[in-house]
């Protein structure tokens, strides 16, 4: 099976040339096959959120290749780098980034504003994941009338609203309890079995890990260990 | 994103900020206020005058002397006999262009003065007039007749006064009949009054001159003022063309005729010129100074259009995470960029409304206390709101563009 995420020599440097020069990744290669999860761990400053970025085309690496479903994402402008964004990839953070004004249905909309898609196709769709998530019922309250456990259910079903092959997921049980948590770690399970999604989740929790099929550990910008379950 | 989706984000985001967005607004609805008033009392001045000027005539072509080595008005100087319009040289005229011109109104002034009746008294201007000169000015008359061809030739002394006057010196009683002497400055004058006429105040009339002091003109025949001043020219005179004649193309004609006349006298020369060519430079001038008081209103436009600039910095700086998390799900640059211009366009949309409306009505308000028919500008409206959008564009653009190019990680991280 060909892989849909491939990483060849990655490396990521900030203020190369200068004195402060800092280097989060290097020489990193990595492959993920569609339908795996995959938790990245490390400790604090490892470049694990780095790693993220470039993966969820938000950062380009300085050095190396990354292909995604096969294509290099180094030949794209950044218009479409957006468009294959708002695609492929759902994001999900460790602070949902919720946009306060508007409800969840509208939250869970939000990607499908830039796929141009019509509002009565965008409603019924951001409904269907919520019924998902088990958050229908609270599809017309706002952000702060809901707990984190629910604004994360919220953030999940937008991570999925336009379909896309992978969900990348930043310390998505950072900022909730460990029960809460460990709820939300088996929706991402759900989505990776039934909905055969690419999970990539990103923890510094090794409890959290271990569900994982694939734990891989950075330290220093480099892949140190890989573990298979 | 769509055009609609944006407009629905937009007020959204209004409607949960309502009295920044409102403040954000007052700046556009002042500017656009104060410019639209300033029109419309403009344009309903220049209405009502070019309203006035067609009731006295626009086909009226006005002949008269003009220094050819000052630049002082007629009404200061004393022509010699020489220099003046004479009969002759009207008829000749009339002879000329028997089909072109369809009346001519002469006018001679005698003096100015009173009558007094017991303690009641009357300031009139004591005027000699053709018989046309009725018909031409839109006399209307309220009791009696206008002086006649006879009145004229026999040099009669009568007369045709106000109806104030008739008011303030007879009362309720009929003038007609009645004889009056006028106090001149050159000694004393006496007239039967044959006709009264309804008195209407000039446009250009002293505001808050009371009834009492108000002067009105008592018009005598034209060769009965003739024989009191001892004259038998005119400075001036009002040629009224017959229908389908292009008064101001004539009225070229009619200046180079005196031409012949006129081209051996040092001092003199004859101008004539059309009511219309008149109104014209009149509505321009008007024109002219609404125009540059609007445009000192704008300015406010401006100072609006930073406020509105101001306002979007500071939610664009509030909203980094939105525009990072917004990135990150999809929007391109250009998506972020048009959600702001678009949020900065409606707000001084929706300010150029309010500031239209208001601005009509006090523009109205104002058209009516200075005594216009109002006179609102549907162009002038067109274009307040175009230019209010484009105040939005331009003062929007640059925090639009600062938020299109935020780097979505560093957004995603703000706090």
């Amino acid at each position: 099976m060909k892989p849909i995420i491939e990483l060849k020599n990655i490396s990521k440097k900030y203020y190369e040339g200068k004195d402060n020069q800092l280097q989060v990744l290097n020489d990193v290669n990595l492959s993920i096959k569609s339908g795996e999860f995959v938790a990245i761990v490390g400790a604090s400053g490892s470049g694990k959120s780095t790693l993220m970025n470039i993966i969820g085309l938000l950062d380009q690496p300085t050095n190396g290749q990354y292909f995604l479903d096969g294509a290099d994402t180094s030949q794209q402008s950044q218009k479409n780098l957006s468009l294959i964004r708002g695609q492929k990839i759902g994001f999900v953070f460790q602070t949902f980034n919720l946009i306060g004004r508007i409800n969840a249905l509208k939250n869970v909309e939000l990607p499908m504003l830039y796929t141009g898609a019509p509002p009565k196709q965008r409603a019924a769709r951001a409904q269907q994941l919520l019924e998902l998530v088990e958050m229908s019922d609270r599809a017309k309250h706002f952000p702060n009338e809901l707990s984190g456990g629910q604004k994360q259910r919220v953030a999940i079903a937008r991570a999925m609203v336009n379909d896309p092959s992978i969900i990348l997921a930043d310390e998505p049980t950072g900022a909730l309890d460990s029960t809460t948590g460990r709820m939300i770690i088996d929706l991402f399970l759900e989505l990776n079995r039934r909905h055969n999604k690419t999970v990539i989740l990103i923890t510094h929790d090794a409890e959290i890990a271990s569900r994982a099929q694939r734990i891989i550990t950075l330290k220093d910008g480099q892949i140190v260990g890989e573990e298979r379950q | 994103m769509n055009f609609a989706s944006n407009i629905a984000q937009t007020l959204q985001n209004l409607k949960a900020n309502k009295t920044r967005s409102f403040l954000t607004m007052l700046g556009i609805i002042i500017g656009i206020s104060s410019v639209i008033a300033i029109v419309t009392v403009g344009d309903s001045l220049s209405v009502s005058i070019n309203n006035s000027m067609q009731e006295l005539g626009a086909s009226n072509i006005t002949v008269s002397l003009q220094s050819k080595t000052s630049s002082r008005s007629g009404l200061e100087r004393t022509y010699a006999a020489k220099d003046l319009l004479t009969k002759v040289m009207i008829e000749d005229l009339r002879q000329t262009y028997p089909s072109q011109i369809d009346d001519v109104s002469l006018t001679l002034a005698v003096g100015n003065g009173q009558t007094t009746k017991g303690k009641q008294y009357a300031n009139l201007t004591l005027t000699g007039v053709n018989p046309s000169y009725g018909e031409v000015n839109d006399i209307t008359l309220k009791s009696g007749r206008f002086l006649s061809d006879r009145d004229d030739l026999e040099q009669r002394r009568a007369c045709v006064v106000s109806d104030k006057l008739a008011e303030r010196i007879f009362g309720s009683a009929s003038p007609l009949a009645e004889r009056i002497t006028m106090a001149l400055e050159k000694g004393a004058e006496t007239c039967t009054i044959v006709g009264v006429y309804e008195y209407q105040a000039s446009l250009f009339a002293a505001a808050g001159v009371s009834d009492d002091d108000i002067v009105t003109t008592v018009y005598i025949p034209l060769e009965t003022a003739s024989k009191i001043t001892n004259q038998d020219g005119f400075s001036t005179f009002t040629i009224v063309t017959a229908i389908g004649v292009n008064s101001t193309d004539f009225a070229n004609q009619v200046g180079s005729f005196f031409g012949k006349y006129y081209s051996r006298n040092d001092d003199y020369e004859v101008t004539a010129s059309s009511m219309e060519s008149m109104v014209e430079t009149v509505q321009d001038m008007i024109n002219n100074v609404s125009m540059a008081v609007a445009v000192v209103a704008a300015i406010s436009l401006v100072v609006g259009g930073i406020g509105v600039m101001n306002i979007m910095i500071v939610s664009i700086t509030e909203r980094t995470r939105e525009i990072g998390t917004r990135k990150a799900v999809g929007a391109t640059n250009a998506d972020i960029r048009w959600q702001f211009i678009i949020e900065a366009v409606v707000i001084c949309l929706i300010g150029g409304i309010f500031g239209v409306l208001l601005g009509v009505a006090g523009g109205i308000t104002g058209a009516i206390l200075l005594g216009f028919t109002p006179y609102v500008s549907a162009a002038a409206i067109a274009a307040a709101t175009l230019f209010s959008m484009f105040v939005g564009v331009f003062f929007g653009y640059y925090p639009a563009n600062k938020a299109a190019k935020m780097n979505p990680i560093d957004a995603l991280r703000y706090e």
